[in-house]
């Protein structure tokens, strides 16, 4: 059991791995309830909620709730180190997702069988025995802590395919991507080498009930234009899809992955949702795994999260049963920690806030709108006649058919061509014998058992599908690159309890550090280079540059490695004051014959929610011990403050200040105590400052009594200002 | 290749179908397509298929790995790893994981290539 206040501890989660079983096999998806309230608001698309999770942070205001949707949602995690990748799966999970799809390293598909032990990876992991059931292990405990099933998935492809098919399904892997038609395309694996493989892969995924996730969308990444690949997209979809069919996979665990293939400025939606349409008639039946957009994914964070939050909502307009998410960071780096996070937040939120959709928006269906949706279809349909015409798939990829960028029936002639006795692996298939024979359960192909078997491995007294205990756990091969190596780097620090930031690796030290620069663009990335180095960062790199204006300036992002250690102990965090009870307060305002206050929001700031929920009594603020408030309403002048303070004959001012340009919320508090002292009654007050940007410790700076940041409750401001009136009386 | 887009014409033939004739259409000719390659999968076999045998057997990875190695030096990996496998552990009455270490350690391969010789019309095809 993992416990909410403790780090996941990897060497536990190392040991024993040679005896482990994962908990169960084969894909989980969320379970979708009938309508319900989740707090006062009615909710038509979620499921379960979970034991622990992260809400989304505009929550504070609604009382903390945070519904799950009811479409499983993805994160991919590939920082080239298992252990450090199990940690963000946890903070991962927390919010909200329950599809961690592990990429495998850099040249993995070329690697000829299984590799072993813990090496390290470039973009992603070396998938192994060993990475994969640690993996799983700790994403077992994880599904405990937030009391959601969690699907592991990584890629059933390149020249190994079939090998890691049997690994995955030995060691409780939920779903993968497998097509053929990706090993050829974009790993340049021989065509025949891979179709061949592929049925016994997908033989094997479908007896664990893993879920399948094609590679079409990948076609759209590579495409000059998104929408030009609408029809090509259709055809690979349904080679793929009909194909596993065949092998014996059903329906019901075939995911489609399918993207928007457009962006903004393209008018991406009115492209897009005809798209999405016809590919939800013409694949009935079949799961939707819809991709979020990477293909136009640049440097700009935030470009990208509009992009992606859009996708969404395209998955909630039409239909989707994964919602897979890319990092906004992906167009400048491997994916960091937060982005992550950030990432799948997006999918959350508007998966959420399109809760229910089709109940007031619907997708017209008039001839227009059918129009768009039938031209798609009939131009996929002369593509697969095409495809016949030349005598086939294998002769359509000779001559280059597939990823042009042309609107098909047109052609630019940029296809990716791929012979089929070309590639990597060509000439290693060869044609089954007669007395061809694989004594093992979930094969795929002629096979030449003898009659009478129960089961195919009967032969051999079980396979490691049947009996587990056959399976061989090789622990590691490389004494240097491996995993205990890089644990024990760390522990000593850990051991001083010493810590550096981090976006991916323990203690990389990495961190951003965002500026606008008033130089021209040219110049900009220069200076924030040598900005970085003078603030003490190692290996500073510009990783997004905005020009705001040609000449006024640019806004740039650098990140940096901070080149020491803290150690958490030192670190001070100031004392947290416990709250009087209720009771405590409400007899001391009775004893005093009351309790009387002012508040308002100083200056020219009309942001007054947070102050309203410290007096109000509807939220738990200080009308309900018995305070007497006069609100005087948003910018209101120091002085009238005041004022009204000696008017009413108030023992505490409370003012709220938000705005912060210039330091005008300090200056204003500054010039509350000015005035008080001016006007003589300074001692009289107990002055209390509020804002989002104020710390505890801010009050010091202006002269005033005290000072309450982002957060603060009710129950906090009351007993200061009881605990300060006692104060003032032993004085 | 280089064309212009001729959808227009090209699109002639299924101006007249209904979007449900349109969506069979699509797929009888994915069928048409589908179904060699599907044909090429169940009658072929590649070494990594054979690994993947020999690992549901019980064997390692680098087990596996030396084992194919061997069966395409010697151009048996048509008859399948597992099949060569139980003929050596056959002939030589050893239980097959221990058959199956000799092979790959490269023990054995002249025995099996000889019972081949022997047995040529009826093993193989």
């Amino acid at each position: 059991m993992l416990n909410p206040n403790e780090k996941i501890n990897i060497r536990e989660i190392l040991k024993d791995l040679d005896k482990y079983k994962p908990k169960r096999y084969g894909w989980t998806f969320r379970k979708k309830l009938p309508k319900h309230k989740i707090g006062i608001c009615e909710y038509y698309e979620v499921s379960d909620m979970l034991k622990n999770s992260i809400p989304l942070p505009a929550s504070r205001q609604m009382d903390y709730i945070d519904p799950q949707p009811d479409i499983t949602i993805t994160v991919e995690i590939a920082s080239g180190r298992f252990e450090d990748d199990i940690r963000r799966m946890r903070m991962a999970a927390w919010h909200g997702a329950d599809h961690i799809m592990v990429i495998r390293t850099l040249g993995q598909s070329h690697f000829d069988g299984l590799i072993e032990g813990t090496p390290e990876g470039v973009g992603g992991i070396p998938i192994t025995r060993k990475q994969i059931r640690a993996t799983r292990k700790a994403l077992d405990l994880i599904e405990e802590e937030v009391g959601r099933e969690i699907n592991l998935h990584s890629y059933v492809s390149g020249i190994a395919g079939p090998e890691i098919a049997v690994l995955f399904a030995e060691e409780g892997v939920n779903g993968a991507h497998q097509d053929p038609q990706y090993n050829i395309l974009y790993r340049n694996i021989n065509p025949i080498r891979s179709f061949v493989d592929a049925g016994v892969s997908k033989k094997i995924m479908s007896a664990f009930n893993m879920i399948q996730i094609d590679g079409a969308h990948n076609a759209n990444a590579t495409a000059k234009y998104g929408f030009k690949v609408m029809p090509e997209l259709l055809v690979q979809h349904a080679i793929n899809s009909l194909f596993s069919i065949k092998v014996g996979m059903k329906k019901d665990y075939i995911a489609l992955s399918t993207v928007p293939p457009d962006a903004s400025p393209f008018p991406s939606l009115r492209l897009d949702i005809p798209y999405a349409n016809i590919l939800r008639k013409v694949f009935k039946g079949f799961r939707f795994r819809a991709q979020m957009n990477t293909k136009y994914v640049e440097s700009c964070t935030r470009e990208a999260t509009v992009n992606h939050a859009l996708n969404a909502l395209i998955s909630r307009l039409t239909s989707a049963d994964i919602q897979s998410t890319i990092t906004p960071d992906e167009g400048r780096n491997v994916p960091w920690h937060y982005n992550s996070i950030h990432a799948i937040n997006t999918a959350k939120q508007t998966l959420i806030a399109a809760d229910g959709i089709k109940n007031v928006l619907k997708i017209r269906d008039d001839e227009e709108e059918k129009k768009r949706e039938r031209e798609i279809l009939e131009r996929a349909i002369l593509f697969l006649e095409e495809i016949i015409e030349v005598g086939g798939y294998f002769n359509a990829l000779e001559k280059g058919f597939f990823v042009d960028s042309g609107f098909y029936p047109e052609r630019v002639g940029d296809g990716i061509k791929r012979p089929h006795d070309k590639g990597d692996e060509a000439n290693t298939v060869v044609k089954r014998e007669k007395d061809y024979l694989a004594p093992v359960c979930h094969h795929f192909g002629y096979n030449n058992l003898p009659k009478g078997l129960n089961k195919p491995c009967d032969l051999i007294d079980g396979c490691t599908f049947c009996k587990r205990e056959k399976i061989v756990y090789i622990d590691e091969l490389d004494p240097e690159d491996n995993v205990d190596v890089r644990l024990k780097h760390n522990e000593i620090y850990d051991k001083e309890g010493m810590f550096k930031p981090e976006v991916q690796w323990k203690n990389d030290g990495i961190i951003l550090v965002s500026m606008f620069l008033p130089i021209s663009k040219e110049k900009a990335p220069y200076a924030a280079i040598e900005i970085g180095k003078k603030l003490g960062l190692l290996n500073v790199e510009v990783i997004h540059q905005q020009v705001l204006h040609p000449a006024e300036g640019s806004y740039i992002e650098i990140k940096g490695e901070v080149p020491f250690f803290i150690k958490e102990s030192e670190i001070k965090v100031p004392e947290k004051i416990v709250p009087l009870k209720d009771e405590e307060i409400v007899e001391e305002i009775k004893r005093r014959g009351g309790i009387k206050c002012v508040a308002a929001t100083l200056g020219e700031d009309e942001h007054n929610v947070g102050l309203k929920e410290i007096i109000d009594i509807k939220h738990g603020g200080l009308e309900k011990w018995g305070f007497q408030v006069t609100y005087l309403g948003t910018s209101v002048p120091p002085e009238k403050v005041i004022n009204a303070a000696i008017e009413v004959g108030a023992n505490v001012v409370l003012a709220s200040t938000t705005v912060t340009h210039g330091n005008v919320h300090k200056l204003n508090l500054k010039k509350l105590n000015d005035v008080a002292i001016e006007k003589g009654v300074r001692e009289k007050l107990i002055i209390i400052g509020g804002g989002t940007q104020l710390s505890q410790d801010t009050y010091k700076e202006v002269g005033i009594d005290g000072t309450f940041g982002r957060g603060t409750k009710g129950i906090e401001v009351a007993s200061f200002i009881i605990r300060k009136l006692r104060e003032k009386d032993k004085k | 290749m280089v064309r212009e887009d001729d959808y227009e014409k090209r699109r002639e033939h299924l101006k007249n179908m209904s979007e449900e004739e349109l969506i069979d259409y699509f797929w009888q000719l994915t069928e048409k397509i589908v179904n060699p390659l599907y044909e090429l999968s169940y009658t072929h076999t590649s070494p990594s298929i054979e690994r993947s045998v020999l690992l549901r057997m019980g064997f390692s990875s680098i087990e596996a790995k030396k084992l194919v190695k061997h069966l395409i030096d010697n151009s048996l990996l048509g008859h399948g790893a597992g099949r060569i496998v139980l003929l050596y552990s056959e002939l030589k009455k050893k239980n097959y994981i221990e058959a199956g270490k000799e092979l790959a350690d490269g023990i054995g391969w002249d025995e099996i290539l000889d019972y081949y010789r022997r047995n040529k019309d009826v093993e193989s095809e």
